[in-house]
């Protein structure tokens, strides 16, 4: 086959046919994959709302609501019951006070108000260093750098190097110290805005 | 040159990450634990084979003048059918590698292929060289990883090695990932001379 001349409308029809396929192409493959996609962050979204506040028998999904931080962030709020007590909620926190940007949590909290478990959903902290924040902050072998049990109103809940109660990640005070903001400002809404819900 | 020494060349004397010296940006980037590389790898190779056999089928359509912009757009699909892949069905791949996988877009050694390669060879040359292009870039890759995650954190595809705390830290922030590089492109500038 010989190659096409350069001309204007060969050039104009080339790229319309070609950008024309590829917009076909995307569509479909976005129709397929967008309920597996769906399905992979709603398990993950149940799995993190598992790991931090264990053992409820609703569907936390099914009663979520949402609360305005201080800050202005839109948190969601998935309230874990057993039977009809409340055992704690699942808030989806974040900051933008990260190394890098921002920090997705979900942090469990008593009714009370107290930290029962958290995890974290997103981040873009220094490998090696900030990224150890999954580990780090719950470790039952070092209560001095845990922030399990402990209640935001009640501790001081801020980097021992900033006078407060939880030893920073080495060499990741910064990421450290935007891990407490976004746990902190989960409390804070929730305390404040929501409560005992 | 036979459709054997085609397959080989990407591995070693074409090699694109350790002779050609393209595609630094995911090099660099991804390569700070040997899984990351490998599937930071894979993905590249899918998109260069995917890429090469079109560039090659629609090569004769294609006007000349308006060829990078055609390429791109082919290449720029096959990455968003990757990425939305890859999210659907390998979500915490995904997560490690989301920020990179739009990057293949601009990846060199994708564009290179096409423009070098597949724009003037028959759709099943193209696969193949697109085929070893893409597995000696992943080996690359993984051979890197391997390296950065054994000395910065004492594991290989996350089999503890040594305990963490004796690792370099270096090795899995960026300024290790160029000094590695340096060592490994030493060392098989050697091999392919001896």
């Amino acid at each position: 086959m010989a190659k096409t001349e350069s001309n204007l409308i060969n050039m104009v029809l080339a790229l319309l046919i070609i950008t024309l396929v590829a917009g076909g192409t995307l569509g479909m493959v976005y129709k397929v994959t967008k309920e597996p996609i769906a399905t992979a962050k709603l398990a993950k979204q149940k799995a993190a709302i598992e790991s931090v506040v264990p053992g409820f028998d609703n569907n936390p999904t099914d009663e979520t609501y949402e609360l305005t931080s201080a800050e202005g962030y839109q948190l969601e709020v998935f309230p874990c019951k057993k039977g009809s007590e409340l055992l704690g909620v699942a808030i989806s926190s974040k900051t933008m006070k990260g190394f890098s940007g921002e920090i997705k949590l979900m942090v469990g909290l008593k009714p009370d108000g107290s930290i029962i478990n958290y995890s974290v959903l997103e981040h873009k902290e220094t490998p090696g260093l900030g990224s150890k924040m999954q580990e780090w902050f719950n470790s039952t072998e070092k209560p001095s750098q845990s922030v399990l049990g402990k209640n935001p109103g009640a501790d001081n809940l801020t980097v021992s190097k900033d006078g407060g109660d939880v030893d920073a990640i080495t060499a990741a005070t910064i990421s450290s110290r935007a891990f407490l903001d976004a746990i902190t400002i989960a409390y804070n809404t929730y305390t404040k805005e929501g409560g005992q819900k | 040159m036979n459709q054997k020494e085609n397959f080989l060349k990407g591995f070693f004397k074409e090699n694109a990450v350790f002779t050609l010296l393209l595609g630094m940006c995911p090099t660099l980037g991804v390569t700070s634990s040997a899984i990351n590389g490998l599937g930071m790898g894979l993905a590249t190779t899918f998109v260069l084979v995917m890429s090469n056999i079109v560039v090659s089928l629609v090569k004769d359509m294609i006007p000349d003048k308006v060829r990078i912009p055609a390429f791109i757009v082919i290449i720029a699909s096959f990455v968003t059918v990757v990425e939305l892949l890859m999210q659907a069905y390998l979500p915490s791949l995904f997560e490690s590698l989301g920020l990179f996988i739009p990057l293949i877009v601009v990846n060199c050694v994708v564009l290179g292929r096409a423009e070098a390669f597949a724009s003037k060879n028959n759709p099943l040359s193209s696969m193949i060289d697109g085929l070893g292009m893409g597995l000696g870039f992943a080996m690359a890759l993984t051979m890197l990883g391997s390296v950065r995650e054994f000395l910065g954190s004492g594991k290989i595809f996350d089999m503890v090695v040594f305990p963490e705390q004796y690792g370099m830290l270096v090795f899995v922030l960026a300024p290790g990932a160029f000094i590695a590089l340096a060592y490994l492109i030493a060392i098989i500038d050697k091999l392919k001379k001896a």
